[in-house]
């Protein structure tokens, strides 16, 4: 191993136009996730019993498979099925989606079930309706409590996000083993992909800690003045 | 009047000037005091005087800042990695009973007869079983600490502490954060242990109980023994108005 | 669209191979996952300044680097600097790298919920301190890690199929080489989403029996 040789060196901006791809994925992947595990967790507490069924079986299906055997599975079995030509890329992020989707839409839920009785309550007896209720009184709050477990999501994507290698994503990892295959020397390219990996890691969780700091209410958790 | 035991055993435990600070506190200004085999001494005081830590002090696990302490002549303070077989000799009973919460109550009483004092575990059973009937759980022997009340628990520590044969038990407000009804059954046992010749150092609140059973009564205030006598010289004598006063506040309750 | 005819016998035999190189690549690493989250944990809590430091770093940089990166590493990149293992061996020691440092932090946490009076009740019977570590910190602190050491033997479970991009055939390697060859994706992929189901969800059982077999009054974690 040496010192960054010119040939590294040289393929630097390669891998590092990698880090928009797997930040993509993430980003993508916690939207969708978050699009779907708000309804499904609401379903989970309000919804109808045979609805309900249907988010456990899913929660239960994503949560339990391999997210390589679900990248092989959609990649190779389902999209040629459905709409054979779309990009891996896309691919990747609906399956993280799918996947954080069952594991966000547990912490939605955990949140919803912690707010009190007594703000339902409060609340219709206000007038409003179950649904007005949902909305403007339960999720605001539930939203603010489901923050920590939600944003714990990023690191987890971040790291399965290089499982996309499997189907050829050119993300971080898939850039590094391309440069490993054209010039050699994987131990330096691979210390530099992990370096990135771990510098985006703690960055992000850092950023998501400030922005958790800002949406903290005063005395929160005593009830909702 | 209650007859109080002789106590002219050979001395054990000597405690000698012992300081200890806190940051800028200084919680013990050099406390002195012998204890002669088969004693009972109680330790009385306002709050915060130091009476907890001066028993830490004794079985090393507050470090004294100056000071020695001596176990028949022995020294236990500066003992290095010979502190855990003094400790052996040095039972000890917590405020909050510090019972192991994973094992049962025999287990809590077996444990350092195994792995201390590497005793068979068949041994150690029927030790256990002794000192568990010493006290009168033989019935909850394999019962959890969190499926016991407190006075139980509170027995079953002073039998986890008898199980070690020790030459000295000290007792740190043992019956601080149990209710009346309780407390009084701890104090059973630790009366019933006093007569029967265990050497004894307790720091109590409970004043019928240092009246009745202590050979020497010690009023800590602000870090120092200020007074002390036998409960009779106590009660009697002008010399203990200090406290008298203290004990007067509690015999109002 | 698939027209084939499926002959579930062909498949079988390749598809139980990648099985059993599953439950070895699991079984293996499970136990020493569980050790080396032990030494992680202790190090960070009762280790000095340095130890302490070093067993942080280790958990920073297993948590942060993509398993899949790491069995890379290990088996593609330490060649490099004259360290060769099987590919077998390589995947075990990743997963034992990183699902320790995974478990070390729920061990640490036990270790932390359990109160001081039990350290100072054990010392004061004359334990060592090691003794009290060994016979009352570590057995209440491993019962209160126990659902956060379940979760990752789940993930282990899961993970485990990483193994195949470093050339290890276990079964989603398996399913992916016979896929390819009768160009059944769909069908295989679903077996094999039913072969991981089925394990975990037993695991998921098995684990939530042991944990009740072994529940003490007064312990609310477990």
């Amino acid at each position: 191993m040496s010192i960054l040789s010119p040939a590294i060196v040289e393929s630097l901006p390669y891998l590092l136009s990698g880090v928009f791809t797997t930040l993509g994925l993430v980003i993508l992947a916690l939207g969708l996730g978050l699009v779907m595990g708000i309804p499904m967790a609401l379903i989970q507490v309000y919804g109808p019993a045979p609805l309900q069924y249907c988010v456990r079986t899913y929660i239960w299906i994503f949560r339990g498979l391999p997210i390589l055997v679900l990248l092989f599975l959609f990649y190779f079995g389902i999209f040629p099925l459905l709409a054979p030509d779309i990009a891996a890329f896309w691919i990747a992020a609906v399956v993280l989606g799918f996947r954080t989707a069952a594991y966000q839409s547990e912490i939605f839920r955990g949140a919803i079930l912690s707010i009190s009785e007594g703000q339902m309550l409060a609340a219709r007896s206000l007038g409003m309706s179950r649904f007005y209720a949902i909305r403007t009184v339960i999720l605001p709050q539930a939203l603010r409590r489901a923050l920590p477990g939600w944003t714990n999501e990023y690191p987890i994507l971040l790291t399965d996000s290089s499982v996309c290698y499997a189907i050829g994503v050119a993300e971080l990892l898939t850039r590094g083993n391309q440069i490993v295959a054209r010039i050699g020397d994987p131990m330096t390219v691979y210390v530099i992909v992990a370096i990135l990996f771990i510098l985006l890691n703690y960055g992000g969780q850092w950023i998501f800690g400030r922005i958790e700091n800002r949406y903290k209410i005063p005395g929160y958790g005593h009830g909702d003045a | 009047m209650v007859m109080h035991k002789m106590t002219d055993g050979e001395i054990i435990l000597r405690v000698e000037d012992i300081h200890k600070c806190y940051g800028e506190t200084e919680v013990l200004k050099g406390v002195s005091f012998d204890v002669r085999r088969g004693e009972t001494k109680v330790f009385i005081g306002p709050s915060g005087t130091g009476k907890s830590t001066l028993l830490r002090c004794i079985n090393q696990l507050t470090i004294p800042d100056s000071g020695s302490i001596w176990l028949n002549d022995e020294e236990v303070t500066h003992a290095g990695p010979l502190i855990n077989h003094f400790r052996q000799k040095i039972g000890m009973v917590f405020q909050n009973f510090n019972l192991f919460d994973h094992l049962t109550a025999i287990g809590n009483v077996e444990i350092a007869l195994i792995r201390v004092k590497g005793m068979s575990k068949a041994d150690a059973r029927k030790k256990a079983l002794e000192e568990l009937g010493q006290v009168g759980l033989l019935d909850k022997a394999n019962a959890y600490p969190a499926e016991l009340s407190g006075g139980q628990a509170q027995r079953l520590s002073i039998a986890r502490a008898l199980a070690m044969d020790p030459e000295v038990i000290l007792f740190d407000e043992p019956t601080s954060s149990l209710d009346p009804e309780l407390t009084r059954e701890v104090l059973e046992v630790m009366k019933r242990l006093a007569r029967a010749g265990m050497t004894m150092l307790v720091v109590t609140h409970e004043m019928g109980f240092a009246l009745s059973v202590a050979n020497e009564i010690l009023f800590m205030e602000h870090g120092k023994i200020v007074e002390k006598g036998s409960p009779s010289e106590i009660q009697t004598s002008p010399t203990f108005a200090r406290t008298r006063m203290f004990l007067g506040t509690f015999q109002d309750d | 669209m698939i027209d084939l005819q499926f002959d579930f016998a062909i498949l079988l035999p390749p598809l139980y191979q990648g099985a059993l190189m599953t439950f070895a690549l699991i079984l293996v690493s499970a136990p020493f996952g569980f050790l080396n989250g032990i030494g992680i944990a202790l190090g960070r809590t009762y280790g000095n300044w340095l130890v302490s430091r070093l067993c942080h770093g280790y958990v920073l940089f297993f948590k942060g680097c993509p398993l899949l990166l790491l069995l890379f590493i290990i088996y593609f990149g330490l060649p490099s600097l004259g360290i060769t293992f099987t590919a077998f061996t390589s995947a075990v020691i990743g997963f034992i790298l990183c699902n320790g440092a995974y478990n070390s932090e729920y061990i640490r946490g036990g270790i932390q919920s359990v109160s001081s009076g039990q350290m100072t009740a054990a010392l004061s019977l004359g334990m060592s301190r090691v003794q009290a570590i060994r016979s009352i910190i570590l057995p209440q602190a491993l019962r209160k890690s126990l659902p956060g050491l379940s979760n990752e033997f789940i993930y282990l479970i899961k993970y485990s199929s990483l193994a195949y991009m470093i050339t290890v055939v276990e079964i989603t390697g398996a399913g992916n080489i016979i896929a390819a060859k009768y160009f059944a994706f769909f069908e295989i992929f679903i077996l094999i989403g039913i072969f991981y189901l089925a394990l975990v969800t037993v695991a998921g059982r098995v684990i939530a029996s042991i944990e009740k077999k072994i529940a003490i009054p007064g312990f609310g974690g477990v």
